[in-house]
């Protein structure tokens, strides 16, 4: 690997999410929590932008960022489960365990060729652009149909948390 | 360039970080934050994939489109989730999910 924009943009970002991933499971105030999530999911967005994905970057700090880290502070905030809750883990050491575990074989099985196939050293020089997503995703034969069903989905997981946060005795 | 493995092992960290998350955190609401770091490194496996295969010159943007479409259901998993939470927290005073076990036989 060497030494380019690409590679210490890789190595900014690898720091970003997974320091923000660890304080995310560490911290024992969820307000902080909350803002080492957006560090973490910042993190993930500067990896769309090396990975040629640059819309998806931009939905990633508009749709995370701006909305479910905000939605996230406004539950730890109604909740205010800060003061009530003294410990901060249950099953620490099975989970510990079980995750190091799954850790493991996950690196085992990217690194080495165990499950066949070569992993690729470089990527293709072109790539499909955002305006070939927007084509794409109008397109009788690309994800049209899928494109619908989430904005149905959308829809019903809006009018559904407002229903199930509604307040009945208000 | 950065080889593929490198994104994939870091997609692992993360996965694996918000597994110990999802299990071990005492508040709902953190399990909720660790599920969205483990569909985060789910996103970051899928347009690894998608950049690094030859048929992205090619148009198909399967890896593109269903990074967009898993942003759509986090966020829609994310305001039910937190609805319910929400509502939890106002029936029985508390966010440790252990504790909202009314349906419990």
């Amino acid at each position: 690997m060497e030494l380019n924009a690409i590679s210490i943009g890789f190595v900014v970002f690898t720091i970003f999410t997974l320091g923000g991933g660890i304080g995310v499971v560490t911290t024992r105030n969820l307000f902080q929590g909350t803002i080492w999530l957006m560090v973490s999911l910042f993190g993930v967005a500067g990896y769309f932008v090396l990975l040629s994905a640059p819309f998806l970057a931009a939905v990633q700090i508009l749709v995370y960022i701006g909305a479910i880290a905000i939605l996230i502070t406004f539950a730890v905030m109604l909740t205010r489960s800060v003061t009530r809750i003294k410990t901060r883990y249950i099953r620490l050491v099975p989970s510990l365990l079980a995750s190091l575990a799954l850790f493991l074989i996950l690196l085992l099985g990217v690194t080495m060729p165990i499950f066949g196939g070569v992993s690729p050293e470089h990527a293709p020089a072109t790539v499909a652009s955002t305006r070939d997503l927007g084509a794409a995703l109008v397109d009788e034969n690309g994800y049209v149909v899928p494109f619908l069903l989430a904005s149905v989905l959308l829809t019903g997981a809006m009018i559904g948390a407002i229903f199930i946060a509604r307040d009945d005795t208000a | 360039m950065v080889p593929l493995w490198m994104y994939l092992a870091v997609a692992a960290a993360l996965f694996s970080l918000g597994v110990f998350g999802a299990l071990s955190r005492r508040n709902a609401v953190a399990v909720l934050m660790s599920v969205e770091l483990m569909l985060n490194a789910v996103n970051i496996n899928l347009v690894a994939f998608w950049r690094y295969s030859e048929t992205s010159t090619d148009l198909l943007l399967n890896g593109y489109a269903f990074t967009a479409f898993v942003l759509i259901v986090a966020a829609a998993e994310a305001a039910v989730g937190l609805a319910i939470i929400i509502t939890v927290y106002r029936n029985r005073r508390s966010v440790i999910p252990e504790e909202a076990a009314a349906l419990k036989g």
